[in-house]
């Protein structure tokens, strides 16, 4: 067999693939057989690397070098130059924003530094649709381990010490969740993972499968054996078809390896999977209604109990676990749990993938230690604000979670503190805001997303978030009165006290949490009816400065809705009764004389 | 293709394989491996800094030696092609010139092993080296 002196790591997520990473591979093969390289070179299409926002990345091994925003036209510079002549392709490598210095190692880039990988210890590194190199780095040990080292009571027992807690949203305790349905016997049961995502902005989930689907198969026939179900079920998105695919081609893989299918590793056990798709609805992601969508029946939620670990998929002992969190599992049983111990803080263990989105210098995937500080996530990782401007609020948790804000810059970011400080875990997005973000407007936003996926099975979120987004609209639009503020606490505490499930319990939580942390914001709308922001139209309006105004008329020939009055070579004047907030006079004025107040 | 029969078979395949990531797992551990830069400039592809390069590899597998090999553009010393800088963990940087297959023995056997100097040593500014 050939052996390649170099390989050539070519990202292809879904953000990269979408910009082009499937040509640059194309043009780097090319490129390569036309200098009579291909068998020195490999070529290599990987999961996620992270570094989202200067995808598509492209990575030379062994020297480490980094390449960012490769277009497929590069790809000929990269072999003549970097390939052939050994020199590095300058002005593809990364750009330190504070030292405005070349990075070429990505170990040395500041995205880098304080992450660990343990969920995606594998993504951005290997072909996610070769088994051989999954198995190259340790994939399936961990389940030939369980299968003849270990007892299912001892996997159990190890999963329990790590302290490992579900990475879906809630952080129930994982080990215990698998003792529960390992005590509840019947003829059979079932794993099902939870690979809805529906939290608008994230993508651990997807990136996780599309870089590593083999670790998610190994976890899930290990929960199968812990538990005593030979079944399991990936439910998906249909929305996720990269990430749907390369499950598929790993399944079918593990199946000709005999690593799924009967008797695995001559143990006696049996276990397969198959793939079931949801539509993407929100409230889907939530267990009791995942179970009914994957029965056939409406997706909706159920009262619990019974739990999925009593009465779960078609009535029988069910686990549900999070995609994340399953790929853990096969780290904790090589490593050990004391190992995974070692690694969080004393009640949130090992770490956590978070998709870092909004108003931020590197949008992301990042994998940090549990207890990091968002200081170090923003500022370290994130590189800080966008444009230099001030960071305000970031969201974690998403629809069903809060903001967090300067006060909390040092808090360790963990389950609990995290819930201490009015937010959740949730999922993992994290969305950064700074001064030009209203966070009326963001309570909002997620409002809106709730009233749209609520199911309608309940009153309280049916009508209670309906409710609630009207009133937010109302004082967006500056005809709220300070009785709505109230109104909208009280309101809120209902809905949480009453909803059935998840979603209508915790959709409250932007709207209190913004109300906490930026009531004089709220107070402003209400009173001065003033957006500092600048987001809230209705509030603002425009003003032309007579002393300035020449009379030139460009503005009242562009407005589109003829608001804009006046004779020429005299001062102009808006009708704020007519005008729509658009922008469009304040591009055309030459002479700065119209402003917004 | 074969079955996994059991764990000793996953962890035979996993032997099998694991080379083919080598260049790989190399490279997210320079800093712990001997690291031997080679200039291919030009100059030194012309004067066979390939085929060195390929007998080093050898030589390195044959001899046990974590190495990872990377290819640098022009290091300064046309004069003294084919040109490799040798990094063992621990020491400063060395450059070797006018590299042939018993020249890589030498540095392979002596230098990396027992840290014995051998000929060929180009003297250089480590600041500038090290950039
Ligand atoms: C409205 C709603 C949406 C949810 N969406 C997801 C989801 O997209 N993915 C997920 O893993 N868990 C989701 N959950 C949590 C699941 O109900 C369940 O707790 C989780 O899958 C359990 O796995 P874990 O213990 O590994 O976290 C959601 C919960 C609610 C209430
Ligand atoms: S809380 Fe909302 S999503 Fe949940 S059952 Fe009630 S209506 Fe449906």
């Amino acid at each position: 067999m050939a052996k390649y002196k170099m390989h050539v790591l070519v990202c292809g997520g879904t953000g990269c693939k979408a910009s082009q990473s499937a040509q640059i591979v194309e043009n780097l093969k090319a490129a390569l057989a036309d200098n009579g390289l291909q068998d020195e070179v490999q070529v290599v299409t990987t999961g996620c690397f992270g570094f989202c926002e200067k995808g598509p990345i492209v990575k030379m091994m062994p020297d480490n070098t980094f390449y960012t925003q490769v277009k497929p036209e590069d790809a000929r510079t990269i072999v003549e130059e970097h390939i052939i002549k050994g020199r590095k392709v300058t002005n593809l490598l990364y750009t330190d924003p504070e030292t405005n210095e070349h990075v070429s190692d990505s170990k040395h880039m500041g995205f880098y530094k304080k992450q660990i990988r343990i969920a995606l210890r594998n993504c951005g590194f290997i072909d996610p649709e070769n088994i051989e190199e999954s198995i190259s780095r340790g994939g399936y040990e961990a389940l030939g381990k369980c299968l003849t080292e270990m007892k299912p009571e001892d996997v159990i027992q190890e999963i329990k010490l790590s302290g490992l807690r579900g990475r879906g949203g809630g952080g129930f305790p994982t080990g215990v969740k698998w003792e529960i349905a390992s005590k509840n016997h019947a003829d059979q049961k079932y794993v099902v993972c939870n690979a809805d995502e529906g939290d608008p902005g994230a993508f651990m989930d997807r990136s996780i499968m599309e870089g590593d689907p083999h670790c998610i198969i190994e976890a899930m026939a290990i929960c199968g054996y812990a538990i005593g179900a030979t079944k399991g079920l990936v439910y998906i998105r249909a929305e996720y078809p990269l990430a749907i695919d390369r499950l598929q081609i790993a399944i079918k893989q593990a199946r000709e390896y005999g690593l799924l299918g009967q008797n695995i590793m001559g143990s006696g056990f049996d276990f397969d999977i198959e793939l079931r798709y949801g539509a993407g609805a929100f409230v889907c992601g939530e267990e009791t209604a995942l179970i009914h969508s994957m029965e056939g029946q409406r997706g909706e939620p159920t009262f619990k109990p019974p739990f999925p670990a009593v009465s779960g998929y078609l009535g029988k002992p069910t686990n549900v676990n999070n995609v994340e969190t399953f790929a853990n599992i096969p780290v904790i049983i090589t490593k050990g749990a004391e190992w995974f111990n070692k690694i969080g803080t004393e009640k949130s263990k090992g770490t956590k993938v978070f998709a870092l989105a909004g108003q931020i210098n590197n949008v992301g995937l990042i994998e940090v230690p549990m207890g990091i500080t968002l200081r170090e996530v923003i500022y370290e990782i994130g590189g800080g604000i966008k444009d230099g401007k001030e960071f305000k609020a970031v969201q974690t948790g998403g629809p069903s979670g809060g903001c967090l804000t300067k006060k909390h810059l040092d808090t360790p970011i963990d389950y609990d503190n995290l819930i201490a400080a009015g937010s959740m875990m949730g999922s993992g997005g994290m969305v950064v805001m700074d001064e030009t973000s209203c966070m009326v407007s963001i309570a909002k936003f997620y409002l809106e997303f709730t009233c749209e996926e609520s199911c309608g099975k309940c009153t309280p979120c049916r009508v209670g978030n309906k409710r609630l987004c009207e009133m937010l609209t109302k004082i967006s639009k500056g005809n709220g009165t300070m009785e709505d503020l109230y109104e909208l606490r009280n309101l809120a505490a209902v809905i949480k006290d009453t909803a059935l499930c998840g979603l209508g319990q915790t959709s409250p939580n932007p709207v209190l949490s913004t109300l906490d942390n930026f009531w004089d914001e709220y107070v402003e709308h209400v009173v001065d009816k003033k957006c500092r922001a600048g987001v809230c139209k209705s509030l603002m309006s425009y003003e032309i400065d007579q002393s300035k105004c020449v009379g030139c008329t460009a503005c009242a020939r562009n407005c589109p809705v003829s608001a804009i009055k006046g004779d020429k070579k005299m001062p102009h004047t808006i009708d704020t009764a007519v005008c729509i907030k658009c922008g469009a006079c304040i591009e055309r004025c030459k002479f700065g004389a119209i402003s917004i107040k | 293709m074969t079955k996994v029969k059991s764990l000793a078979d996953l962890k035979a395949m996993r032997e099998q394989f694991q080379s083919n990531l080598d260049v790989r797992e190399k490279s997210n551990n320079q800093e712990e491996m001997v690291q031997i830069k080679v200039a291919m400039g030009t100059c030194g592809i012309a004067s066979g800094a390939k085929q060195i390069m390929e007998y080093m590899m050898e030589k390195a597998d044959g001899m046990k030696i974590r190495a990872v090999f990377i290819q640098t553009g022009c290091m300064g010393h046309c004069n003294a092609e084919p040109t490799i800088e040798v990094i063992v963990p621990g020491r400063e940087p060395v450059v070797f010139g006018l590299v042939n297959n018993k020249k890589a023995d030498e540095i392979f056997e002596k230098y990396i092993v027992n840290n014995e100097m051998v000929d060929g040593v180009i003297a250089i500014n480590n600041e500038v080296a090290d950039k």
